[in-house]
C-alpha cells in the first residue's frame, strides 16, 4: 500500500508539471471511482480555482462538437489553453457508450495547449457523467486557462451544468417550435449567452427574435444574455461568441459574481462530501450487521414495508443513539 | 449492472487515407453493446493524431480499422509511438484488408497484438479484447 500511495502522489507531481499522460490517468481514477480516488483530490484541489469554465449545452445534433471546435481557434489565437470535458451518453441497457465528440475537434489533436477527454454518463442524467466536476479539477490543477464542458444532447431539464459552469451557453437550431417554447422553464432558463447554430437555414432570425422577446419579459436584470447567430461549419459568429464570453466573465468577477457562484458551488461540494461520508459509513455498518437480501425478500413479499424496515435497520446499528441521541 | 465499475475504453480509430468507415461503425457499435466506451476517431487520423488520443482518453484498447493497403507502414509506425509514449502495454488491435502474410508478419514482429479480418464474427473481437483486458489489469 505505502508503494502505491506514493506511486499515487507522484501522478499529482507529474500532473503539475504538465505531464498530459498524468492528467489522463487521474481522470480515469477518478472517474472510475477508484479507491485513491478522494486522497488524489484532496492533493489537487488546492491548485485548483484559476481556470474559467464554460459550459456549452443543447439538442442532440446542436452543432455543440463543431462549436466548441471554432471556439477553440479562438481561445487559442489569444495565447490561452484549454482543457475540453465533452459528454456522451452511456447505454441505460449495456453500460457502453460510443464517444463521438472529438471527431470535430480532431485538429486540435496535435495541440499541446489543449487536451481532450470524452466521457461516458455512466448513469448521470443531468446533461452531464458522475465525475465530470473532479475532472474539471484535474483539468484546473493541470494548468488550463479555460475549460469547455460539453454536454450530452439535453431535452429541456437537464441543467446540472449551471452547477458546474462559470458561464453557460445554450445552444438552439432554428425551427425548435414556437414561442411558447421560449418561455417553459428548465432549459432556456439557465443560458448566459444564447447561441442559435445553423443560422444560415431558414428561420432563425425569428428563433433570435422570439428568444429577445423572452428576454424582455424578465424586465432589468444586472446580466442580459445576448442571442448570438452561428454557422459553426464554416466559423461565422464565433469570434462575436469568443467575446461575449469575455464579457460575461469580466461582469461575473467586477459585479462580485464570480465569487458568489463559486461559493455555492463549494456549499454543494461540502455537503455532497458529507452526505457521502455518512452514507458510506452507514452502508459499511449495515453491511457488517444485517442481512439485507432477507429485508428484500420481507418487503417484496409484503410482510413488511420499507419505511418501517428503514428505520429498524438504522436502529440496529444503532444509528440514532450513538450520532444523534435520538432519532430524526 | 455495477455502476461503479471500470469499463473498458476502447479508441476505434481510422488512419490513413481511406473514407471508409462502416467496418469501423459496426465494430464501434458492438463494443458499445458489450459495455464498452468506445471512443471514435473520425476519418484520415495521422499516426500521431491517434496516438495522442489514446493517450488523452487513457484507453485500455487501440483498434485501426485500415482499408488502404498501408497496413504495414502504419501499425508498426503507431505501436512504436505508443512504445515511446510509454503506452506500449496498452492492446494494440488492427482490423480490415490484412492479408494473411502481412499479419503473420505483423504479428511475429510485434506490431499488433492481434489481427481481425472481414468475416471474423464480432463476437470474436470482443471476447479478445474483454480477455485480454482483464488479464492486463491483473497484472
Amino acid at each position: 500500500m505505502a508503494i502505491r500511495g506514493v506511486l499515487m502522489h507522484q501522478l499529482v507531481k507529474d500532473l503539475l508539471n504538465g505531464n498530459r499522460r498524468a492528467a489522463a490517468r487521474l481522470i480515469t481514477i477518478v472517474e472510475n471511482e477508484d479507491d485513491q480516488k478522494r486522497s488524489l483530490l484532496k492533493e489537487i484541489y488546492p491548485h485548483t480555482g484559476n481556470a474559467f469554465i464554460v459550459g456549452i449545452t443543447g439538442a442532440p445534433g446542436a452543432g455543440k462538437s463543431s462549436l466548441v471546435d471554432r471556439l477553440l481557434q479562438q481561445i487559442r489565437s489569444d495565447g490561452l489553453t484549454a482543457g475540453i470535458i465533452a459528454v456522451d451518453p452511456t447505454s441505460p441497457f449495456s453500460g457502453g457508450a460510443i464517444l463521438g465528440d472529438r471527431i470535430r475537434m480532431q485538429d486540435h489533436a496535435l495541440d499541446s495547449a489543449v487536451f481532450i477527454r470524452s466521457m461516458g454518463t455512466r448513469g448521470s442524467l443531468g446533461g452531464l457523467s458522475r465525475s465530470t466536476r473532479e475532472a474539471i479539477q484535474v483539468l484546473d490543477a493541470f494548468g488550463k486557462d479555460i475549460i469547455i464542458v460539453e454536454t450530452v444532447g439535453v431535452g429541456q431539464s437537464e441543467v446540472d451544468i449551471v452547477k458546474t459552469a462559470d458561464s453557460t451557453v445554450v445552444m438552439l437550431t432554428p425551427a425548435g417550435g414556437d414561442s411558447v417554447q421560449t418561455i417553459k422553464a428548465g432549459i432556456m432558463e439557465i443560458a448566459d449567452v444564447f447561441v442559435i447554430n445553423k443560422a444560415d437555414l431558414p428561420g432563425s432570425d425569428r428563433s433570435a427574435t422570439e428568444i429577445n422577446m423572452m428576454l424582455d419579459m424578465n424586465g432589468e436584470k444586472p446580466w442580459r444574455p445576448p442571442v448570438l447567430s452561428t454557422v459553426s461549419i464554416n466559423g461565422e459568429g464565433v469570434n462575436e461568441l469568443w467575446l461575449a464570453l469575455q464579457e460575461h466573465r469580466q461582469y461575473l468577477e467586477e459585479s462580485g459574481k464570480l465569487l458568489e457562484v463559486r461559493k455555492q458551488r463549494v456549499r454543494r461540494e461540502l455537503t455532497e462530501q458529507v452526505e457521502y461520508l455518512v452514507k458510506t459509513r452507514i452502508w459499511e455498518d449495515v453491511r457488517d450487521t444485517i442481512e439485507l437480501d432477507d429485508l428484500v425478500e420481507k418487503i417484496t413479499k409484503r410482510l413488511q414495508d420499507p419505511y418501517s424496515a428503514a428505520g429498524e435497520l438504522l436502529e440496529k446499528i444503532n444509528f440514532f443513539k450513538e450520532d444523534q441521541g435520538e432519532g430524526v | 449492472m455495477n455502476a461503479n465499475a471500470k469499463k473498458i475504453r476502447v479508441l476505434v480509430a481510422k488512419p490513413g487515407l481511406d473514407g471508409h468507415d462502416r467496418g469501423a461503425r459496426v465494430v464501434a457499435r458492438a463494443l458499445r453493446d458489450a459495455g464498452m466506451e468506445v471512443i471514435y476517431t473520425g476519418l484520415h487520423q495521422t499516426p500521431e493524431q491517434v496516438v495522442e488520443t489514446a493517450l488523452q482518453e487513457d484507453v485500455d484498447v487501440v483498434g485501426l480499422s485500415i482499408l488502404s493497403g498501408a497496413h504495414m507502414t502504419i501499425a508498426p509506425r503507431i505501436k512504436e509511438m505508443l512504445k515511446e509514449k510509454d503506452m506500449g502495454d496498452v492492446l494494440f488491435l488492427v482490423g480490415g484488408i490484412i492479408p494473411g502474410e502481412d499479419a503473420e508478419k505483423l504479428l511475429a514482429e510485434g506490431n499488433a497484438d492481434q489481427i481481425f479480418t472481414p468475416g471474423d464474427p464480432l463476437d470474436k473481437i470482443i471476447n479478445y479484447i474483454n480477455g485480454r483486458v482483464n488479464i492486463n489489469r491483473k497484472s
